[in-house]
């Protein structure tokens, strides 16, 4: 009889789903990932739970395929429709696969939002830049002016010179420039993103300036190669390095004193703030061109013409929370 | 002195039919699928379940081809690399405006030449087919890589999506009409005509084969042909279902393909198998990552379970007739 009657009851449940998706109050809200098993989206993950946590009543499958595969992605939104999740929101392993995958997703009343790596506009209600290039170039040079009370000389270690992104992010920062008054640019180097270019580019910085207080490097490459070339020139507490690296890659440069922090995005504060997207447009929030969303904590994603938003400053990493991010990416 | 009964055979039909792989797996998808019911509130739905049909129609088509293939004592690992290469060709020709039904020529032309470059260096230079479609299975994706690098090619014709993504009949999609006129195609073929006989005797003793007059060579190339050709229909799906191409397309997919073989109940050494058998596999497969997938089980465990349900199925047998001896 009980099974008879579970049965019964599951058939009837199953039934219901199909007019409607998830009954309880509940928001279940769908994190996915290129692939499990990756520090930077375990990181994310955490973020994510930190907003469930704040919002209440929020349930947050974190879920992802196997490897990095838009097919994998695939099975896994497919599933997420058939569960009836109220919000996916996605880093895509490609932009124009999961499209088909995910307009099916918001014809069944699914809030769909990418992050980190994004969905072509077709298959998403918007998408969450980690940052934006401005707050990038702005970045830089903060972090190298923070540690300057009295103003100097700083230089720019760079990838190639046909790099797109670091030239971009330079000529923002060239931009911001003069809010720092008494910071003084004297040079732009290019290393390559060779680890041996970038480190005899260093030592020819500091060679041809004498008085360099600072040297920024917007790659991880060069922030490591230039950090390198300081501790053996002995010139640690004199010039001071500092640019956008890996947490893991840095921890023994921030140790050493070479470097007094850097930036990179903060996945923890991604995955927070995707969570909390995802939940504001599912509760309604307007997705066009110019919208206001709120984040949380991090404050308000501003849409541009094509659903875009970029989420903050790249977050700082130094001796205070180099060691809790260390092992994380 | 009890009186010897030699029984003219050994079990009854009815028994034998028991007995067989196929009843096992039957029962093994019975389980699976009521198991799923219970665990999951969301998984006896009918577009649910059409959905789930997508993790395995266009794997079967190939493994259908690929049963006969491993039968017959060859195996081709290159199936997903030509995937990708047909794909790849159907990408290049949408782009200069090729019209659905010359993209669908186009996938099933590029399968059919994989298909037979991998038969030309088997059946005609002699070289072992494990060895032969590792090479192509780079060759082809390589091609793949060069053309495209990191880009995709998009901007299919609109009439194209219907293949992957298109519905026959309420939550009948026609990935699955197709998935099931091909299990009737090649059940046929194997099971009811002299050339699926000839598939046998070849698996079983080539040499043998030879000698009794069957163009072994020919009927090998014929297959390989089969599985490119399956290879073509089955990109002209995905690359429907998908919308686009990327040479990392379908990465990993002969090794799906040839376990679903392998629970299917043919022997790897050939000679033996079903294609009754490969169709429950299919849904076997199916339903595990569907119903796995419900209950957001992470990926590597669904591949664990994959893993164990696998050698579980080929093990179960030899352990009952160990216990029985």
């Amino acid at each position: 009889m009980r099974v008879m009657k579970t049965i019964l009851t599951t058939a009837a449940i199953a039934v219901a789903m199909a007019a409607t998706s998830a009954s309880a109050e509940t928001t279940r809200i769908a994190l996915v990932v290129k692939a499990q098993g990756i520090g930077f989206f375990e990181a994310a993950a955490k973020g994510a739970e930190e907003a469930a946590a704040e919002l209440g009543d929020v349930e947050i499958i974190y879920t992802g395929p196997t490897d990095t595969t838009a097919e994998g992605q695939i099975e896994v939104i497919n599933s997420l429709i058939a569960q009836g999740v109220d919000a996916i929101a996605i880093s895509a392993n490609d932009p124009d696969a999961l499209v088909p995958a995910l307009q099916k997703a918001m014809e069944r009343g699914i809030t769909v939002i990418s992050w980190d790596s994004g969905v072509a506009e077709a298959g998403r209600q918007m998408h969450l830049n980690p940052s934006s290039t401005e707050l990038i170039g702005n970045t830089i040079i903060k972090l190298a002016a923070d540690h300057m009370p009295d103003g100097g000389d700083v230089a720019i270690l760079s990838a190639t010179a046909t790099a797109t992104n670091q030239n971009a992010w330079i000529a923002a920062a060239e931009a911001v420039l003069p809010n720092y008054p008494g910071i003084n640019l004297v040079a732009t180097v290019y290393g390559d993103d060779l680890s041996d270019k970038s480190y005899r580019e260093a030592q020819g910085l500091m060679t041809t300036y004498p008085d360099l207080k600072a040297i920024i490097a917007p790659t991880t490459v060069g922030i490591l190669a230039a950090c390198q070339a300081v501790t053996d020139a002995g010139k640690i507490g004199q010039v001071n390095v500092t640019g956008l690296g890996l947490p893991s890659e840095m921890a023994g440069c921030v140790e050493s004193g070479a470097t007094q922090s850097f930036a990179i995005w903060n996945p923890i504060d991604l995955g927070y703030a995707a969570t909390m997207l995802a939940f504001n447009i599912h509760n309604g929030a307007s997705t066009e061109a110019g919208a206001e969303i709120p984040m949380g904590r991090i404050g308000n994603a501003t849409l541009d013409e094509t659903g875009t938003a970029a989420m903050s400053d790249p977050f700082t990493y130094d001796a205070s929370n180099i060691e809790q991010f260390k092992s994380i990416f | 002195m009890t009186a010897r009964i030699i029984p003219d055979r050994l079990q009854s039909p009815l028994q034998r039919r028991l007995k067989s792989w196929e009843t096992l797996l039957l029962a093994v998808a019975v389980a699976i699928f009521i198991f799923n019911s219970f665990a999951s509130e969301y998984f006896l739905n009918a577009w649910n379940l059409s959905d789930a049909t997508f993790n395995f129609t266009e794997k079967a088509m190939i493994a259908f081809a690929m049963a006969l293939l491993i039968i017959a004592g060859e195996i081709d690992l290159s199936v997903a690399a030509i995937i990708a290469l047909a794909s790849t060709a159907m990408g290049a020709a949408a782009q200069i405006g090729a019209s659905p039904s010359v993209l669908v020529l186009i996938g099933l032309g590029t399968g059919l030449a994989c298909g037979a470059f991998n038969a030309v260096l088997v059946t005609v230079m002699g070289l072992p087919s494990i060895v032969v479609t590792i090479g192509t299975m780079s060759l082809f994706r390589g091609i793949s890589y060069i053309v495209l690098g990191d880009t995709a090619y998009g901007g299919y014709p609109a009439g194209f999506a219907f293949f992957g993504q298109g519905y026959v009949w309420w939550v009948i999609s026609f990935e699955f009409v197709l998935f099931a006129i091909l299990a009737v195609i090649f059940g046929v073929l194997l099971h009811l005509t002299s050339f699926g006989r000839t598939v046998y005797a070849i698996g079983n003793n080539p040499t043998g084969a030879l000698f009794s007059g069957i163009r072994v060579a020919r009927v090998k190339f014929i297959l390989f042909l089969l599985t490119g050709l399956m290879s073509g229909i089955a990109a002209i799906c995905l690359t429907s279902r998908l919308g686009s191409t990327r040479p990392s397309i379908a990465f990993g997919m002969e090794l799906e393909v040839v376990t679903m073989v392998v629970l299917g109940g043919v022997s790897i050494l050939g000679g033996s198998g079903s294609i009754p058998g490969v169709v429950i596999a299919a849904f076997v497969m199916g339903l595990v990552t569907f119903g796995l997938g419900l209950l957001n089980v992470p990926g590597i465990v669904m591949s664990i379970v994959i893993g164990a349900l696998l050698i579980g199925v080929i093990a179960l047998p030899r352990i009952w007739a160990m216990r029985r001896l």
